[in-house]
């Protein structure tokens, strides 16, 4: 619909600008084709954005990749001097720290968002609910401070030899207890992927529709057994949430960097020093003087896009699942 | 009541009390955190540590120059970030009904979850390797990056909350569709857009590991886009992984400083939305 139209007096010739005005734009209004346009290649270059870090990354890290094939995923020695590079101790560095990061903060995660959404009164679930969410506006670069200073020697003196005592017999808790390893950077990771885990969660529990609670109670069902109801409901989402924490802990990079010891050996024990793909990057990029070494670092960084993103996309999915469902929940079923 | 009934109860209120440990137990963490960084930095800060650069060892010295490199960078990249974000979350929101908008929005959603050292890489690649050296600009465009999707989904949401009848009305008054947005729509919205700017500067603030190879950090004061520059984030880092207490001490009152400006931020965001929404 064209207003510009309604505003000229039909009697008057159409001046050269505005011939030219119907001729770019259909509905009558350059104004509004060139709006849509800038506004589009802004939405467009995010795209293309997005598309050439794949291609830079993978020129970038060519060399590396044509030396040592797929056999850059297996090779476990990482020797700059001796232009050998091998991923796996990296790779393991970083599922393994990234599990102990989800092993502690599902539970206290699910915990949280449980209380702020299903049990705590309103006026105490949202004060509370910002205070969770703050630990998320902590930068990484603080966590890894606090870590070194605070974090690992408690966990030295406190956790650490407890664990080797009672559970020794796990080759996972035998070695020197130092505080600097493995178990550490898991631990720093899970304090903060819970913020962002838990977050989530509470939209997808949110989202859930009070009839679910509402029935449940009708029935006799308790606050817990209610909570359950909800939680199945939820599940998908809940799935995206813990993916979506995956994700964050796979590419932390400072903190970890600052715990976990910068060794890249593959140790079955946790007290041991390990490295992750994100931390072997940020220490020895700058140093990095050789092609070969610096290719090889860039292809530690495309692995890394690649396994974020679909682990990332892969959460989006789930969580859409859930929360678009409850945008329709007025429809019948 | 019987037995059964009563294992009910009292496995709900176990449950209960479990879930209430869960979230204090997240929010000590923080007040530790907190009370910690402001036990260990409140020490060392005064002036001169506000407006001096970095010394020797034994020398004191400050991180004046790293408080102007963090708002250079800050400043660069809402240059770069904001407009492209600001545009996105438009076109999202007035534009956003067909399949491009939807591969939009996801792209943005993955790329708030890809890891910021990534980003860093990249921005090295297509800035640094070119420019043969380090510089703040290549900072800066690694921080409009992380910017990015982020206002983006946030401009969206903010837009989509203005009533469809204020669009209507203003259409109906004669008005192109440009000028309803401009003029009517990012106005009304301009609160919620200013708070979503807001809190994606407060996020890259704290962001070190894409500075780490593309800003660098320096030693002294710089106002040369071209030329590594200082931020307090690689400060903090370099002072923390040395093996000097005085340093030590000198991270914990830069982190002092970063913390008091990224909890204003959050804090005064809060108190500013609270009544709207």
């Amino acid at each position: 619909m064209s207003t510009a139209e309604l505003q000229t007096p039909s009697a008057r010739v159409p001046s050269p600008l505005e011939r030219l005005r119907t001729l770019v734009s259909p509905t009558g209004n350059t104004g509004d084709a060139m709006f849509k346009a800038t506004m589009f290649s802004a939405a467009l270059l995010l795209v293309i954005v997005v598309g050439a870090m794949v291609v830079a990354l993978a020129s970038d890290s060519m060399l590396s990749i044509k030396q040592f094939g797929f056999g850059f995923l297996t090779r476990r020695d990482w020797n700059p001097i001796a232009g050998q590079f091998g991923a796996l101790p990296f790779i393991y560095g970083t599922v393994v720290s990234s599990f102990i990061a989800l092993l502690i903060s599902v539970p206290l995660s699910l915990g949280i968002a449980i209380f702020l959404v299903e049990q705590a009164p309103y006026y105490l679930a949202r004060p509370i609910g910002f205070l969770v969410e703050l630990l998320a506006a902590i930068p990484s670069v603080v966590y890894g401070l606090w870590g070194i200073f605070v974090l690992a020697p408690f966990l030295r003196v406190y956790v650490e030899p407890p664990l080797a005592k009672y559970l020794g017999w796990l080759p996972l808790f035998q070695g020197p207890i130092t505080g600097i390893g493995l178990f550490t950077g898991g631990v720093i990771l899970a304090i903060m992927v819970t913020p962002i885990i838990s977050a989530v969660v509470r939209d997808v529990l949110t989202a859930v529709p009070s009839s679910q609670r509402e029935a449940a109670l009708a029935l006799g069902a308790t606050k817990w057994e209610t909570t359950r109801v909800v939680l199945g409901n939820g599940l998908p989402g809940i799935a995206g949430a813990i993916i979506l924490g995956l994700g964050r802990a796979l590419g932390e990079t400072m903190a970890v960097t600052m715990v976990i010891g910068n060794r890249p050996q593959i140790s079955l024990s946790l007290f041991e020093p390990s490295y992750t793909i994100a931390s072997a990057i940020a220490n020895e990029f700058t140093e990095a003087t050789q092609d070969l070494y610096l290719s090889s670092l860039v292809e530690l960084g495309l692995i890394l896009f690649l396994v974020t993103f679909l682990v990332n996309a892969a959460a989006r999915l789930l969580v859409r699942s859930v929360t678009r469902r409850a945008a329709g929940a007025g429809a019948p079923v | 009541m019987n037995r059964a009934d009563r294992t009910r109860r009292l496995n709900s209120a176990v449950m209960t009390t479990v879930t209430a440990l869960c979230t204090f137990f997240a929010v000590g963490v923080l007040a530790i955190i907190l009370a910690y960084i402001v036990w260990r930095g409140i020490g060392a800060v005064n002036l001169r540590f506000l407006i001096d650069s970095p010394r020797p060892v034994g020398e004191g010295g400050g991180i004046g120059n790293a408080i102007l490199g963090t708002l250079i960078l800050l400043l660069l990249a809402s240059v770069i970030g904001l407009p492209l974000g600001i545009a996105t979350g438009v076109y999202l929101s007035e534009f956003g009904g067909g399949r491009f908008a939807n591969v939009v929005r996801f792209v943005a959603d993955t790329m708030t979850g890809i890891p910021s050292i990534v980003v860093g890489v990249f921005a090295y690649a297509i800035v640094v390797l070119p420019m043969r050296h380090f510089s703040a600009l290549a900072g800066g465009v690694a921080l409009a990056l992380i910017m990015i999707p982020i206002v983006a989904r946030t401009t969206e949401e903010m837009i989509k909350l203005v009533p469809q009848t204020l669009r209507e009305g203003a259409l109906a008054l004669g008005a192109p569709q440009w000028r309803v947005t401009l003029g009517i729509v990012i106005p009304a919205a301009s609160s919620g857009i200013v708070t979503g700017a807001m809190l994606a500067i407060a996020r890259i603030s704290g962001e070190t590991a894409p500075l780490l190879f593309t800003a660098l950090g320096s030693r002294f004061f710089n106002y040369y886009l071209d030329q590594p520059i200082a931020s307090l984030t690689v400060q903090i880092y370099n002072y923390a992984i040395s093996p000097y207490d005085e340093w030590h001490a000198l991270a914990w009152a830069a982190t002092l400083v970063l913390m008091t400006m990224i909890l204003a931020i959050n804090i005064g965001v809060r108190i500013l939305t609270r009544k709207r929404f």
